[in-house]
C-alpha cells in the first residue's frame, strides 16, 4: 500500500502544488475521466522562447490524480516546452510499468504501475497537459 | 446467524470482508453445484431435440421458470427470461412503449433511478421526441409521492418507471403506492428490483404491477440472466423485440408467425444453465425465508450505522426510514477512491465512484461516495475490518 501511498503522494494529494487558473493563458485545456469522475483543467503561460513559464491547474479528483498533477506541475514549470514531450513519455513509461530514466520526485509516482486500475488516475493530468501544449500548435519564438 | 460456509470463496479468501453485495453478489455453493451437475449431466439444448437429454433440459429449463415465477409471485407464462435487468428495461421501452409514444408525451422517472432505468427512456425520447419528467427526493433520499402524485396528473405521462430500492442509498421506495396512484390514472408502470428481489419478499400479483424487473446476479445467482415479469394482457400488445429462432411458430421467406407468452421475447438459444442457478439461487433464499433474512441484514445495518456514527468525518449519505444494507458514505479530505484502494489492502471490497447513477450522485453535490453494501454472505467481523482499515485510511491521510 505504501507503493501506491507514498508520503509525496499523500502531500501533494491533500495540499497541491501550483492549483489555480492564469488568466490569458497561453493555452489551456480540460481532461475528463467519466467513469470515475476526475476532472482536471491545465492552464500554461509560455513565453516567448517557448519555456512554460507558469502552469496551473484546476480539478477534483482522488489523491493520486491531485498529486500527479501537482508534481507535474513542479516538474514541467521552468522546462522548454519542447523537452515535455520527451518527459511524457518517460513518466509514461514509468507509470505503465516499461523502462525509464530515473525522474527524481516523480518516482513517487512509480508505485501505480502496480495498481492497473489507478494509472488512469495519474495519467490525466499529463494527458490534459499535452492536450494543451498540442492545441496551441508549434511553439514559436517569431512574430513577437 | 452465521451463512459464510454457504459461499466458497471464504475458503479462497477466509478473511475477505466483501461489502459490495449490491454491486454484485457472492455465490452459494447450492447454485454453483446446480450449474455444474446441469453441464456435466443433463445438458443439451432446449424446445428442440426429440431426444432424451434435450427433453430433460427443456423439463428442467422450464421448471426452473416455474421456480423463479413463484418466488416473485407471478405464473410461469408472465416471466421472461432475459440477460438481466438492463435487458428488460430496454425490451419493455422498445417494444412496449415506443409504439405508444408521441412529441411531448411524457415518461415519469425517479432522482434514484440507476442509468439502466434512465437511459433506455431517455433514448426513447431522443427517437419520438417525448420527454422524462423527473421526480424528486429529498436531502434523506426519500422520493417525494406528492411531487409523483402531481406529475400524474399531467394527460401527457405515458409511463411510470421507478426504482424500488435504490442501489445508492439502499432506500426502499413505497413502491406499492406508486403503483396504486399510476394504475388510477391508468398509466403503465415499471418498476426496478434489482436491489429488492434478494432482500425483502416481492409479490408482483398483489403489487398488480405492469412489467417488473430483476437480475439474478444480485440473488446469489449467476451473471447474464434476469427476470421479465409481463402483467398478462400486456403480452399481445406488445411488438416482438429481438428475433430469431425459438420465438417463432412459422416462418418463410415471405411469412413470418410469432409465439405468444415468453417465448416472444427469447429468441435464440437461452441462458438455459443460468436458469437453472437463478431458480436455485431462489429456493436458497426460500429455504433461509424472509424473515431470517431480513433479521440477519437489518441486525448488520444497525451494527453498521451505529459503527460509523461515532465517526465526526464520516457522512453518511441517505438516511430514509426505510432502508436495506447499503449505506454509502463521504469521509472528510479522503477521496471515495482512495478508500477503496486502502480497503482493498485490507481485503475489504466496497464500491466507489457514481454507482451507475450520477444524476443522484450529482444531487447530493459529491463527485463520488463510497458504498458498503451487505449481503447474506456478511457477519459482524467484516464491519469491524471495515472499521479497522478506515482507521488505516485516517493515518494514511492524517
Amino acid at each position: 500500500m505504501k507503493g501506491l501511498y507514498q508520503d509525496l503522494i499523500i502531500d501533494h494529494g491533500t495540499k497541491p502544488r501550483r492549483k489555480g487558473i492564469i488568466e490569458n493563458p497561453s493555452a489551456k485545456e480540460r481532461g475528463h475521466n467519466p467513469l470515475c469522475g476526475d476532472q482536471i483543467e491545465v492552464f500554461l503561460e509560455i513565453d516567448p522562447d517557448g519555456v512554460v513559464k507558469r502552469i496551473r491547474f484546476e480539478g477534483e479528483g482522488c489523491a493520486i490524480s491531485i498529486a500527479s498533477a501537482s508534481l507535474m506541475a513542479e516538474a514541467v514549470e521552468g522546462r522548454p516546452a519542447e523537452e515535455v514531450q520527451a518527459l511524457f513519455e518517460n513518466v509514461h513509461g514509468m507509470l505503465s510499468g516499461k523502462g525509464h530514466d530515473d525522474l527524481g520526485k516523480l518516482e513517487a509516482l512509480s508505485g501505480i504501475s502496480q495498481y492497473p486500475m489507478r494509472v488512469k488516475c495519474a495519467t490525466l493530468s499529463w494527458h490534459t497537459l499535452m492536450a494543451a501544449l498540442k492545441k496551441m500548435g508549434p511553439v514559436s519564438t517569431e512574430g513577437v | 446467524m452465521n451463512f459464510q460456509n454457504d459461499f466458497p470463496v471464504y475458503k479462497t479468501y477466509p478473511n475477505l470482508a466483501y461489502l459490495d453485495s449490491a454491486a454484485s453478489s457472492q455465490k452459494p455453493s447450492c447454485v454453483i453445484d446446480a450449474m455444474t451437475q446441469m453441464y456435466q449431466s443433463q445438458y443439451a439444448n432446449v424446445h428442440r431435440g426429440l431426444y432424451q437429454l434435450s427433453e430433460q433440459a427443456t423439463i428442467a429449463y422450464e421448471a426452473a421458470r416455474q421456480t423463479v415465477a413463484k418466488f416473485l409471485g407471478a405464473l410461469e407464462d408472465q416471466l421472461v427470461f432475459t440477460p438481466g435487468t438492463t435487458a428488460s428495461i430496454n425490451l419493455v421501452a422498445q417494444a412496449f412503449l415506443l409504439p405508444r409514444l408521441k412529441a411531448g408525451d411524457e415518461i415519469l422517472v425517479s432522482r434514484m433511478e440507476h442509468h439502466a432505468n434512465i437511459v433506455p427512456w431517455y433514448r426513447l425520447c431522443e427517437q419520438t421526441g417525448a420527454k422524462l419528467i423527473v421526480i424528486e427526493c429529498d436531502e434523506l433520499g426519500q422520493l417525494d409521492l406528492q411531487a409523483y402524485a402531481k406529475a400524474l396528473e399531467s394527460h401527457r405521462v405515458k409511463m411510470v418507471a421507478l426504482v424500488h430500492v435504490s442501489n445508492v442509498l439502499g432506500t426502499i421506495n413505497p413502491i406499492a403506492s406508486c403503483i396504486s396512484l399510476a394504475k388510477a390514472r391508468g398509466v403503465p408502470i415499471l418498476v426496478d428490483g434489482a436491489q429488492a428481489t434478494a432482500h425483502m419478499p416481492v409479490n408482483v400479483a398483489q403489487l398488480g404491477v405492469d412489467f417488473y424487473v430483476t437480475s439474478a446476479h444480485k440473488m446469489y445467482g449467476p451473471t447474464g440472466i434476469g427476470a421479465l415479469y409481463i402483467a398478462k394482457d400486456h403480452f399481445e400488445d406488445m411488438m416482438v423485440y429481438q428475433t430469431g429462432g425459438n420465438m417463432i411458430l412459422e416462418v418463410d421467406f415471405d411469412k413470418v408467425t410469432y409465439m405468444s407468452g415468453p417465448p416472444k421475447f427469447e429468441a435464440g438459444t437461452p441462458h438455459i444453465v443460468g436458469a437453472i442457478g437463478f431458480a436455485k439461487a431462489c429456493d436458497y433464499l426460500s429455504s433461509i425465508g424472509w424473515n431470517q433474512i431480513m433479521a440477519h441484514e437489518q441486525a448488520l445495518l444497525a451494527y453498521l450505522n451505529h459503527a460509523l456514527a461515532s465517526f465526526s468525518d464520516i457522512k453518511v449519505v441517505g438516511k430514509a426510514a426505510s432502508k436495506i444494507g447499503v449505506v454509502s458514505f463521504v469521509m472528510d479530505r479522503v477521496h471515495p477512491h482512495d478508500i477503496a484502494s486502502i480497503l482493498d489492502h485490507h481485503q475489504v471490497c466496497i464500491r466507489a465512484g457514481h454507482h451507475c447513477a450520477m444524476p443522484l450522485v450529482r444531487y447530493f453535490g459529491y463527485p463520488a461516495l463510497s458504498r458498503i453494501s451487505l449481503g447474506l454472505n456478511n457477519v459482524q467481523k467484516d464491519i469491524d475490518q471495515l472499521i479497522t482499515a478506515l482507521d488505516q485510511v485516517r493515518k494514511i491521510f492524517a
